[in-house]
C-alpha cells in the first residue's frame, strides 16, 4: 500500500520551472494556499497557471513566478476583482490566455479523456477566438439535432504537467471528500494532469474506514487513482473559504489585497506571512483570532 | 408604508418585466437588483422560474439574499451543472457590463487594448457560452458614454450584430434587453439597433441621449417605466428585499 504524505516543501521539490500548473478551488475558495506559499517561496518561476482565479494566481503574479495566466476569471469574490493580478496584467508583466468557463471545462474534460479537443459553441463572434490562439474553429462533420451543419469552437486539451488542491478530508492514500457546497473542478483538474504531478492538501488526513463518516458517499469524489502525494494542512486554504471548516478571513483577505498598493506593501505583506514556516504562518493566524 | 417609489424600486420592476413569458426556465440574474428583480417576477407573474441562491443550489424562497439554514433547497447546482443549464438553453441570464454597444455588445474583460490593458476586469467569464446558447440581458446601475459606448473595447458577450454575421451559429442567440438607472432598453427595430423602451420616471428622454454614447433608436413616444403595484411594493420591501439593500446599489435620485 502506497503512502502519498508528503509536505508542502516535497510537493514544491517535484515542480519545475516552466511547467503548467492547474490550481483547485474557485475564486477566493477552498484553494490550497498552504503550497501556493510554498511555491511563492521556492525558487521556481516561468510558471504557465490554469486556474479559476483567486489569490492563488495573485500571490503568484505579485511574486514574478507567472509567464503565463490560462483563466476565464479572476476574483476575491468579496472583492471583485484580484488586485495583483490586474497590477501584473496592466504592466504587461504576464502572457494571458483568456477562456470561457464553459471552454475551460472542456479542457480539463479533454485532457482528462485524452482527447485532443471538445466541441462548443462558446466563442463564436466574440474576442475570445482573437484573444486566445489556441482556439479553433471548425465545421462539425455530423449534423446538429435540429439537422443544421454548423461551425464549432474546438477546445484544446490543456496539457498539464501538476494540479494542486485542497480538500477537507482525505486518506492517505488519496482518497478524498469535499464538505462544502462544491466540487468545483478539482477532480477534473486531477484527472486531467500526468501520473507523478497530481497533488492534494486536506483539512484533515483520517483513516479510510473513518472517511465515509465524515459525510456521505457522494462527497466522496476524489480516487486515489488521480492522486500521488497527499499533503496534511489544518487551515490550509486560509484565508480563503473552506466550508464547513472555516469561512473566509475577510480581514486577512483585505489585508492581502492592500499589498497591492506599492512594492513597499506587498514586501511587508510578503515578510509578514509568506516567508514564514507553514507552522509559523496557522499560529499567527490562530492567535490573531 | 412610503408612497415615494424609488429608482431602484421602478430598476426592480423593469428587472422582472425582462422575466416574463420565460415559463419554466433558470432565471439567472447577476447582481443586487437584478436578483430581487428576478425574485418578483417569480413571486408574482413568472411562478415556474427556478432561481439559484448565488452558489451551488436552487432555491424557493422568495427573499433575494437567504441565510443557508433557511433555504428551500430544489436542486443542487453545483458551477459545473450550470453549463447543463447554459448549453440547453434552459437559462436566462442578466449579468452585468462594464461596457455595452447598440447591438447588445458586452465587455466584462479589459479596458483598452486587449493585449496591454488600461484596465483589467474580471475576465470574459463565462459570457461568449451564455450568449451563443441562451437568452440574456443587462443590468447597468450607472448609465454614462463610458458604459454605452459606441464600440465595446473587447466583445466577451455577443450582440446582435456579430450574430447576424455568424448565421445559422447563432440560432440560439437572444439578446433581449438592458435595464439601466435611466431606463429600460430592447433591441426590436429593424437592424436590431438598440431602443429605448421606456424611461424611468424623473428621467427626461434626453437625459438618456445624452448619457448614451451611441445613437439610441427612440420612438415618436416614449413611456414611462411602470410603477410598482401595491402588491409589488409590500412584496419588494417586506417579503424580497427587507434589508433596502437596492437602496444601497441604487440610491434615489430623489
Amino acid at each position: 500500500m502506497t503512502d502519498k504524505l508528503m509536505t508542502e516543501e516535497e510537493v514544491v521539490g517535484r515542480l519545475r520551472s516552466g511547467m503548467t500548473i492547474a490550481i483547485g478551488g474557485w475564486a477566493s475558495r477552498r484553494k490550497p494556499m498552504s503550497i501556493v506559499r510554498a511555491m511563492v517561496r521556492s525558487d521556481l518561476t516561468d510558471l504557465v497557471i490554469v486556474t479559476h482565479g483567486g489569490p492563488d494566481l495573485g500571490l503568484l503574479c505579485a511574486a514574478g513566478k507567472v509567464r503565463k495566466a490560462v483563466y476565464a476569471f479572476v476574483s476575491l469574490d468579496t472583492i471583485p476583482l484580484e488586485p495583483h493580478f490586474r497590477a501584473a496584467r496592466q504592466a504587461g508583466a504576464i502572457e494571458d490566455e483568456p477562456l470561457d468557463e464553459g471552454l475551460f471545462h472542456l479542457g480539463l474534460q479533454a485532457a482528462a479523456w485524452r482527447l485532443p479537443f471538445l466541441p462548443s459553441r462558446a466563442g463564436l463572434g466574440s474576442d475570445l477566438l482573437r484573444d486566445n490562439g489556441r482556439l479553433r474553429t471548425f465545421t462539425s462533420p455530423i449534423a446538429g439535432p435540429d439537422g443544421e451543419v454548423e461551425e464549432l469552437v474546438a477546445m484544446p486539451a490543456f496539457r498539464l504537467d501538476a494540479s494542486i488542491c485542497h480538500l477537507n478530508r482525505a486518506d492517505r492514500r488519496g482518497n478524498a471528500m469535499f464538505l462544502g457546497p462544491d466540487l468545483y473542478w478539482d477532480d477534473l483538474m486531477l484527472q486531467a494532469a500526468p501520473s507523478g504531478g497530481r497533488f492534494i492538501s486536506a483539512e484533515r488526513i483520517v483513516e479510510t474506514d473513518g472517511l465515509r463518516d465524515e459525510g456521505c458517499i457522494h462527497q466522496m469524489r476524489i480516487s486515489r487513482m488521480m492522486v500521488d502525494g497527499v499533503v496534511p494542512a489544518p487551515g490550509g486554504a486560509h484565508f480563503t473559504q473552506c466550508e464547513p471548516d472555516y469561512p473566509r478571513d475577510e480581514a486577512a483577505q483585505g489585508a492581502y489585497a492592500a499589498s497591492a498598493r506599492s512594492p513597499e506593501a506587498w514586501a511587508a505583506f510578503r515578510a509578514e506571512w509568506i516567508d514564514i514556516p507553514e507552522a509559523a504562518y496557522q499560529r499567527k493566524v490562530r492567535e490573531g483570532a | 408604508m412610503s408612497p415615494h417609489v424609488t429608482r431602484a424600486e421602478v430598476c426592480v420592476v423593469a428587472v422582472a418585466e425582462c422575466f416574463r413569458g420565460d415559463g419554466e426556465l433558470l432565471a439567472n440574474p447577476i447582481g443586487t437588483i437584478p436578483m430581487i428583480g428576478g425574485r418578483l417576477a417569480r413571486a408574482t407573474f413568472e411562478p415556474d422560474l427556478a432561481m439559484t441562491d448565488g452558489e451551488a443550489t436552487l432555491i424557493a424562497n422568495d427573499r433575494a439574499v437567504v441565510p443557508p439554514d433557511q433555504r428551500v433547497i430544489e436542486y443542487w447546482n453545483p458551477y459545473r451543472s450550470m453549463f447543463d443549464w447554459v448549453w440547453s438553453g434552459r437559462r436566462h441570464v442578466m449579468m452585468g457590463a462594464s461596457q455595452v454597444d447598440r447591438y447588445g455588445n458586452q465587455n466584462l474583460a479589459a479596458i483598452g487594448d486587449y493585449a496591454r490593458p488600461k484596465v483589467q476586469l474580471l475576465g470574459y467569464r463565462g459570457a461568449p457560452g451564455n450568449t451563443i446558447n441562451n437568452p440574456t440581458s443587462y443590468w447597468v446601475p450607472n448609465h454614462s458614454p463610458k458604459v454605452f459606448v459606441e464600440k465595446v473595447d473587447t466583445v466577451t458577450g455577443i450582440g446582435w450584430d456579430r450574430a447576424a454575421a455568424l448565421g445559422q451559429g447563432a440560432r440560439y442567440v437572444a439578446v433581449r434587453r438592458v435595464v439601466s438607472n435611466l431606463g429600460s432598453f430592447d433591441f426590436e427595430t429593424p437592424d436590431r439597433r438598440m431602443r429605448l423602451r421606456s424611461v424611468h420616471p424623473g428621467v427626461r428622454v434626453d437625459d438618456v441621449v445624452a448619457a448614451t454614447g451611441f445613437e439610441l433608436a427612440v420612438p415618436a413616444d416614449v413611456p414611462e417605466s411602470r410603477l410598482p403595484t401595491p402588491e409589488e411594493l409590500e412584496l419588494i420591501r417586506e417579503v424580497i428585499d427587507p434589508e433596502a439593500a437596492r437602496e444601497r446599489e441604487l440610491p434615489d435620485p430623489g
